[in-house]
Formats: C-alpha cells, sequence, structure tokens
C-alpha cells in the first residue's frame, strides 16, 4: 500500500503535466481559434483515434511487425559483425571509420532505392529499419567487447584461457550494458524507419500510407490519431527492450549501472 | 643447487619495440621454493615486466623464464601460479563466491567441490558471510583479499602479485602485509612480489631483488635476515630499519648513477 502511495507520489507531478497540458490545448485551440488542419483538439483526435480504431490499431501492428522484424535482422547481424569485428581487431579497425561514417548517413534517404529493391510491400520497410539498427548496435556492441580492462584479459591468460573463454567470460558480460543501450536507441530508429520508409509508397494497410492520405485528405483528426497509435507502439517497444534489459542486467550487474 | 628452482630466469632481456626502450637487461635470478622474493625499483625498472615475463603474459625479446623445471608457458598452461594485481579485477557481474570460483568453473570443477573450497578460502582471507556480495559493495582492502582468494583457489606453487597493495591506505596495507605472511606460511607457496614500498619489501620477504631503471638490471640482492613469523613488533626491530636503510641506499645510488649518466 505504501509502495504504491509512493509510486504515485512519484508520478503526480508528471501526470499533472500532462493533464495541464492537454487542457491548455484545448482551451489555446477553441481561444485562438486555430484551424484544424494546424493542429486538431486532443479531444477531436481521441475521438477519431477511438472511430478509427478499426483501421489504425491493424495498420499500427501492420507496420510495427515491419519495425520489429527490421530490429531483429539489423541487430542480429550487428552484433554477429560486431563479435567478427572484435575477433580480428586489425579488420575492426581497418572499418571502424567506415562504420561511424555509415551510422551518421540518413539512411532513410535510401527508402525509395529499397522500394525498387525490395519491393513497395513489407521487405523494402524492414530492409530500412534494419539497415538503422545495425550501425549503432555494432558500433556500441564493438566499442563494449573492446573496453575489457587489459589485466582482466591477462587474468584470463593466467589461468590458462583461450580466447573463446576470454569471450564468453569477460568480453560478453562487460559489452551487455553497451549493447542495451544501443538496443534501446535501435528500438525507435525501428519504428521510425518503417514508418517513414512507408511515406515513399506502400498498401492501404500501412500506418505511414493512413498518415499520409488522411493528411491529404483534410483528415487531420485521423492523422493525428495514426501518430499518436505510433507513437504507443514506439513506446511500448522501448519499454519492452528496457525491461529485458532490466532483466539481464539483474544477472550481470555492473557498478556503474546497480549503484544508486 | 638442490633440485629444481621455484622460477629461474635464465639471462632476460626485454625491448619493447623495434630499437625501443630496454625495459629489461640480462636478468639472472633464481628463486627456491617457499621463498617470498620482493622485486623492488624506480619506476621504469621492469619489475612488472619481469613478473609478466615469468608468467608468461610477455615474451622475452631473450632468454627464457622457467618455473619448476617447465617453460613459463607450459606452466601457464598447467596453471601453476596464481596472480595478483594492483588492481583487485573482479568481475563487477559476479559476487564475491563466483569470483573466486572462477578458475575452479574453468577448470571443471564441479559446483559442490566449487563451492566446498571457495568456502575454505574465504575463511583464510577472512571474508566468510561476504559469499553474496559483488565487489563494488566492498572496500579496496577487502577487494584485494578477494582476488588474493581467487589466486589461491587451485592450490599454485606460485604466487605473482604485482603491486597488490599499492593503491590501498597504509593501515590496510600493514595488516594485509600480516595477513599475506599468515596465508604464504599456510600454503608454503613461493610468492614473488612486486612493490614500490621499501618497508613492505623489507617486512614481507625472505629477500629483495633491487633493480634499477633504464635498462632493467638487477643491482643487488638483499637477505633479509629477520626471523619468521614477522608480526608488528618486527617492524621496530633494530635489524629492521637496517635492512629498509641499505635497500633505500641501493635505491639512491642507482638514481643518482642515472642522473649523472
Amino acid at each position: 500500500m505504501t509502495h504504491l502511495r509512493r509510486l504515485l507520489a512519484e508520478w503526480a507531478p508528471a501526470l499533472a503535466i500532462l493533464v495541464v497540458g492537454l487542457v491548455g490545448w484545448e482551451i489555446a485551440v477553441n481561444v485562438l481559434g486555430i484551424q484544424k488542419f494546424l493542429l486538431p483538439k486532443p479531444s477531436e483526435i481521441v475521438s477519431a483515434f477511438w472511430d478509427e480504431r478499426s483501421v489504425l490499431w491493424p495498420a499500427g501492428w501492420y507496420t510495427f511487425t515491419e519495425a520489429f522484424w527490421g530490429f531483429v535482422v539489423g541487430a542480429s547481424l550487428g552484433i554477429a559483425a560486431a563479435l567478427v569485428l572484435a575477433r580480428f581487431r586489425p579488420l575492426g579497425s581497418a572499418l571502424m571509420p567506415y562504420f561511424i561514417a555509415a551510422s551518421a548517413i540518413p539512411i532513410i534517404a535510401f527508402a525509395p532505392i529499397a522500394n525498387a529493391w525490395f519491393g513497395i510491400e513489407k521487405n523494402s520497410k524492414i530492409f530500412i529499419a534494419a539497415l538503422l539498427c545495425f550501425f549503432p548496435v555494432l558500433v556500441n556492441t564493438l566499442r563494449g567487447l573492446t573496453s575489457v580492462k587489459p589485466q582482466q584479459v591477462e587474468l584470463m591468460r593466467s589461468y590458462a584461457a583461450g580466447n573463446p573463454a576470454v569471450f564468453r567470460r569477460v568480453r560478453i558480460p562487460t559489452s551487455l550494458p553497451y549493447l542495451f543501450t544501443s538496443l534501446k536507441v535501435a528500438s525507435v530508429l525501428a519504428m521510425i524507419g518503417a514508418i517513414v520508409g512507408e511515406y515513399f509508397g506502400g498498401s492501404q494497410e500501412q500506418l505511414g500510407i493512413q498518415i499520409k492520405n488522411s493528411a491529404a485528405l483534410f483528415q487531420f483528426e485521423t492523422a493525428w490519431a495514426a501518430i499518436l497509435v505510433a507513437c504507443i507502439l514506439g513506446i511500448g517497444f522501448y519499454i519492452v527492450v528496457s525491461l529485458a534489459e532490466v532483466v539481464t542486467m539483474r544477472r550481470y550487474p555492473s557498478a556503474g549501472r546497480s549503484r544508486r | 643447487m638442490t633440485g629444481a628452482a621455484a622460477v629461474s630466469i635464465r639471462n632476460v632481456s626485454k625491448t619493447f619495440g623495434k630499437g625501443g626502450t630496454k625495459a629489461l637487461q640480462n636478468i639472472e635470478l633464481d628463486f627456491q621454493p617457499g621463498e617470498f622474493v620482493s622485486l623492488i625499483g624506480p619506476s621504469g625498472c621492469g619489475k612488472s615486466t619481469l613478473l609478466r615475463v615469468i608468467g608468461d603474459l610477455i615474451d622475452p625479446s631473450e632468454g627464457e623464464a622457467i618455473i619448476g623445471g617447465k617453460t613459463a608457458h607450459q606452466a601457464r598452461l598447467d596453471r601453476d601460479y596464481g596472480m595478483v594485481f594492483q588492481e583487485a579485477t573482479l568481475m563487477d557481474w559476479r559476487t564475491v563466491e563466483r569470483n573466486v570460483s572462477l578458475p575452479l568453473e574453468m577448470m571443471g570443477w564441479d559446483r559442490s567441490t566449487r563451492r566446498e573450497r571457495v568456502r575454505e578460502l574465504l575463511e583464510l582471507v577472512e571474508l566468510t558471510g561476504f559469499e553474496d556480495h559483488h565487489p563494488w559493495q566492498l572496500s579496496g582492502g577487502m577487494q584485494q583479499r578477494v582476488a588474493i582468494a581467487r589466486a589461491l583457489t587451485f592450490n599454485p606453487s606460485l604466487i605473482l602479485m604485482d603491486e597488490p597493495f599499492g593503491a590501498l591506505d597504509e593501515m590496510t596495507r600493514d595488516r594485509l602485509n600480516l595477513e599475506l605472511l599468515r596465508i604464504w606460511e599456510a600454503t608454503g607457496a613461493t610468492v614473488v612480489f612486486v612493490t614500490h614500498s621499501i618497508a613492505e619489501a623489507v617486512f614481507l620477504s625472505s629477500r629483495v631483488v633491487v633493480m634499477s631503471a633504464r635498462p632493467g638490471r638487477v643491482q643487488k640482492l638483499v637477505e633479509v635476515d629477520l626471523a619468521y613469523p614477522r608480526t608488528n613488533d618486527t617492524r621496530e626491530e633494530a635489524r629492521f630499519f637496517e635492512l629498509a636503510t641499505e635497500v633505500r641506499e641501493l635505491l639512491r645510488e642507482s638514481h643518482d648513477a642515472r642522473e649523472e649518466a
């Protein structure tokens, strides 16, 4: 009971801000007579969110699966590449500048080309999401795998450990905090990649297409409602990855994270 | 010489890089089984490098180290020595118990035997009750005791220590020195101990190897003829001061010689 009360007390200020913000928004739109295409009222967005639920949620889910598979493919390849490059360090240091440069490229610009390569349906969006996830996961994981203290490696060598044992018992546990930081970033990027990829063309079942078409048809409250769906799914995805982090880091705690 | 030396360093030289600094030059040393030997010298005298040559963590440019009749490489593969560094080098994600049992896990000991052995060792270093703590919950001195317990788990006949108490305050260091002597006497292992503290070297060792820098060479071997077991009173004996003075003067000589050169 006291736990619940403390939780409420902790979140009360944030909730208050939310309520004040929404009420202020509603009043401002009324009082200032803001046009609907510029900014609809929260109440209109919520009612569109409810009325169009049978269209928006399936579309949101469709887009989420694209983001999810993009995340799985991109992050897996990023982790695999990091493992290989950490094992063959000279190759890693030769390629690192390009990876860092690549993670600064506006990959989303490739979306129209991805449509040409993988077709206008799901696969092109998965490709973009995967590409967006790949570089940050690779760069961070590699950094984690190689940020082991030299003495830890010497210690393992003194136990006659070979490279596989050093990897398993030192490098991988050390890299976990870095890995999860990049996975959280990737979960957000995957959702962005999928939706923005859809803006360049796709089927009606996609959330990005819903947003684009609603805006084109002046149904701005529906466009906003669709964005709200994207936000909810994106935040949900981020929370799931964060929970995976909490569970994993409970098994592999590190001083920096567990110390209050 | 009777039997194989615990450690035999034969004409070891080490140069880092091409034409780089000569860290060690023609080192010849023999340590007997059960000896407690300290390596002391100014920074840059190669004492840590020498320790790593003994542990096969660095390859010498010339010469070789023989550990109990084996090459250093074979001795490492056979896990003949335990290593303790200046930093405790514990794995944050492992509890005290699992840090100490790490070498045993790698040697394939089963869980219950590991647990039993860890219990014994934590008793030896007086950390019973801290099994489930994580390293960051311990003081620096306690962390170093965990590292010592870990180095002893598989009963190595040789213990290599690289300034293990260098980062600790003097009170803690004095206490751990006494504990280390007690552990050394209990295990009968040979200890090679790198330090830059004169008092520590004299208090602990049966012999002190005084080294000089650039290039790293053995300047002199000082026999420490203070009786074991040593206690806090040992630190106040006249002979202790004499020996400490001798080591200090040797270090100063080598320093002055370098200044003039």
